[in-house]
């Protein structure tokens, strides 16, 4: 049966069909979809975990049973599960365990670029990388049958392009019925890394990748096409496809076990060929290895080290490179100089519970807008977070100065102080990121005598990524009604004695509670509460503008609302884009903003 | 079996995805090598939505390269005259009456650009170029989000495929309570590019 599927659906199906019992994930874009469709499928448990470092510690726990696993997280969500990535690596596994990392070149929604084939390398560990949603599927097997031969986790790696794209799958398979019956046998030289069995399995390591050298020489998904002998184009993932495209004439080497690499194969491939090019995304991972093996290669000197490939990148490195001639320019009537088009960047949507809260704090904090320059003792110093609300950093909001990594707004704000500035510091981060990895430093804050006021937006959802559970949503990765971590108990059983809760739609409460609690001599959280309206689907009824009353002075236009227009000199609202949050009519001085009668 | 490359671009609420992944459902139905890839850029807060649709016997880059589009389908005016580039000398731009200011233009230095504008940029690379009253035509088939099935069906005209091939995909995947309105819209698309044509 052939079927249209993304990367993330095919490699969901491979997990599927290759028998996987848990599957876990903590959402990140380009990753989420994997869990999403993992979540629909029967007979396996599927968790939205509380982040990815818990999600691979879930993973390897079922692995020990016997059990099929799959753990899949975005590219910096590695960095979080890295802990237990290596000490997977050190125990081996007994089921199959695999780990799906989605890359996300040219950072279409993240904080960062990274190549995390390093990590294969860096934790000991097989990985595996497909160039269409057919070998996503296809290798899902193979992934988990490598992880068992070999008593270790894989890695599976993806990127944007790859899990976003969708291909012709030939769907061969059915679900592996010959299940392993969980049980956990006691073994502790295996599970127990004291140092004296650590060293002990440190060997096992070495061990395996020196057989898994020899296992991927025959891989059947790696590909040798000998076509021209004058360039021999060796590739992986994506690139591969752009490479096929740009050098239609030339031999390719399509890899797709990227550590360790079959080096007796490179080495046939290069003996067939005059000259050898590496076509790879971000780092020069291939190309080193190559190199390493003493062959005389060329690819990042022409190839971008930075950013997403496509076509005309290829191509445009191919013909620098000479290795292409470039096309004839037909005689054109394109003006030089690209049209001056108005920028349409992400913005907080209408009816955001996210706005009012940064539009006080912007408020009641920054003084100066100048960037590079010291603030005033009198301006607010608000680090932020990973989530929907880091976009109000563009104007008009401008409302924050920091966003590094998830949870890094509360140890920011904390360092900061302890450093001695002299503002008053909030630190902002959301519900799910608070979950994820805010919650250790703010006990930080509780133990360490912490003067900051963090600010929990609350939304009821994990927005940026699609509106997934978390545990303080108290819906599971299946929809189901499950417990739920209330935030503001939390908070206080850290010992956090100053705790409030208002509606992120409330303007003066907002702005009288967020004053007191920076004022206060003691650490306090803030939990500006309100809904996603996305999430909930529900629309209020909708505001508008007494065109006679508006004065024109446009301060509700620094809330940066989408149903916000400027028509002749008055502001106008798009009726049908209104949240019907109310929060522009709270700024009107003229009281020119009211509901809509019905 | 000609190659087709289709370029639609629009703002998130359009139906952009929908429309691109009915037409890479039909292609695959029909015996092509389909690929198709979304560019979201966070399109639920307010950012462009791009999708890239290839038919062909082979089909190796997700993305279509820049000039090489033959049809390129402007669910936004805006967006249509921002990806103009994309188009292939002579291709078909396929433009819907609809435009969404961004913030970044309400009251900005630079502004919204006008349909002349839009026309005069597109102008460059072709001079087929069509606007279709996608949203009257999609509330003259009884559902006002249908305009990206109205969209479809203009362009299929263009296409070797007949319409059936279109509307079969649509009654088997689109939610029930919606099939009437958007073979509706689709059928009234058809009809307006014929007109035009």
């Amino acid at each position: 049966m052939k079927q249209l599927l993304s990367g993330n659906e095919a490699i969901a199906l491979g997990a599927y069909h290759a028998g996987v019992v848990v599957a876990v994930a903590y959402p990140g874009t380009p990753s989420t979809e994997i869990l999403e469709s993992m979540a629909r499928m029967e007979g396996v448990y599927a968790e939205w975990s509380v982040n990815e470092k818990v999600a691979l510690e879930v993973a390897m726990g079922a692995a020990y049973s016997g059990a099929r696993a799959m753990a899949s997280m975005k590219h910096v969500g590695l960095n979080v599960a890295a802990d237990p990535l290596f000490a997977a690596s050190t125990t081996g596994i007994i089921g199959g365990l695999v780990i799906v990392s989605c890359d996300d070149p040219g950072e279409h929604s993240s904080q960062g670029e990274q190549d995390n084939r390093h990590y294969a390398r860096f934790a000991k560990v097989p990985m595996l990388e497909p160039t269409d949603s057919q070998e996503a599927y296809d290798m899902m097997q193979w992934a988990f049958d490598i992880s068992e031969q070999f008593d270790t986790p894989v890695l599976l790696r993806s990127t944007t392009r790859l899990s976003h794209c969708k291909t012709v799958v030939e769907i061969s398979r059915e679900r592996k019925t010959d299940l392993r019956h969980p049980g956990f046998a006691r073994n502790p030289q295996k599970y127990v890394m004291v140092p004296s069995n650590a060293r002990v399995r440190r060997h096992a390591m070495e061990e395996r990748i020196a057989k898994m050298k020899a296992y991927v020489e025959d891989f059947p998904l790696n590909q040798m096409i000998i076509a021209d002998r004058k360039l021999g184009v060796i590739s992986n993932g994506v690139a591969y496809q752009y490479a096929r495209e740009v050098f239609r004439d030339a031999s390719h080497l399509k890899l797709t076990t990227i550590y360790p690499l079959p080096e007796d194969l490179i080495r046939r491939f290069v003996q067939q060929v005059e000259r050898v090019v590496v076509v790879e995304e971000l780092d020069p991972f291939i190309e080193e290895e190559v190199r390493r093996m003493g062959i005389d290669v060329a690819g990042k000197e022409f190839i971008p080290i930075i950013g997403e490939l496509n076509l005309e990148v290829v191509e445009a490195g191919a013909i620098k490179a000479g290795l292409i001639k470039a096309p004839s320019k037909s005689s054109s009537k394109v003006e030089t100089s690209p049209p001056q088009l108005p920028l349409r960047r992400p913005q907080l949507c209408a009816g955001c519970p996210h706005v009012a809260t940064e539009y006080v704090l912007r408020k009641l904090g920054f003084k100066s807008a100048v960037s590079g320059k010291e603030l005033g003792a009198d301006e607010l110093i608000v680090t932020s977070d990973i989530g929907c609300y880091t976009l109000g950093v563009y104007p008009p909001l401008a409302a924050l100065d920091t966003c590094a990594c998830m949870g890094a707004s509360i140890g920011q704000a904390l360092g900061l102080e302890k450093a001695g500035v002299p503002n008053k510091i909030v630190a902002v981060l959301g519900d799910s990121t608070f979950m994820h990895s805010g919650i250790t430093g703010l006990i930080d804050v509780v133990y360490n005598q912490g003067n900051i006021t963090v600010i929990i937006l609350d939304n009821g959802t994990t927005a940026m990524t699609g509106h997934q559970g978390h545990p303080g949503t108290g819906v599971s990765a299946r929809g189901d009604k499950v417990p739920k971590v209330e935030l503001e108990s939390l908070a206080r059983g850290m010992g956090i004695e100053d705790v409030n809760v208002v509606s992120a739609f409330d303007i003066a409460a907002l702005e009288s509670t967020i004053k007191r609690s920076i004022e206060k001599d003691e650490p306090s959280v803030v939990i500006a509460r309100g809904n996603c309206p996305l999430a909930v689907r529900a629309k209020a009824v909708p505001y508008e503008v007494d065109a006679d009353l508006c004065a024109g002075c446009f301060d509700c236009m620094d809330l940066g609302c989408p149903a916000l227009l400027i028509a002749d000199d008055v502001v106008r609202i798009d009726v049908e884009a209104c949240g019907g949050c109310g929060v522009c009519a709270q700024i009107c001085l003229q009281e020119a903003i009211t509901k809509c009668k019905p | 079996m000609k190659d087709v490359n289709v370029l639609m671009v629009g703002v998130g609420g359009h139906g952009v995805i929908l429309a691109s992944d009915g037409m890479a459902e039909v292609g695959m139905e029909n015996g092509y090598d389909v690929k198709k890839t979304d560019t979201l850029g966070m399109a639920q807060r307010g950012g462009s939505v791009l999708s890239h649709v290839r038919w062909g016997s082979k089909v190796y880059s997700p993305m279509i390269k820049k000039g090489e589009a033959d049809f390129l389908m402007g669910f936004e005016q805006l967006e249509a005259a921002r990806w103009a580039a994309h188009l292939k000398t002579g291709g078909v731009a396929i433009i819907a009456d609809v435009t969404v200011i961004p913030v970044s233009a309400v009251g900005g230095k630079v502004t919204y650009p006008g349909p002349d504008e839009v026309r005069r940029i597109l102008s460059q690379y072709t001079d087929k170029i069509y606007m279709v009253p996608a949203a009257r035509i999609a509330q003259e088939a009884g559902n006002p989000r249908a305009m990206n099935m109205a969209m479809l069906g203009f362009l299929s005209a263009f296409l070797e495929l007949p319409p059936e091939a279109w509307t079969d995909i649509m009654r088997r995947r689109l939610p029930p309570k919606f099939v009437e309105s958007s073979v509706a819209a689709f059928t009234r698309g058809v009809a307006e590019a014929k007109a035009i044509k």
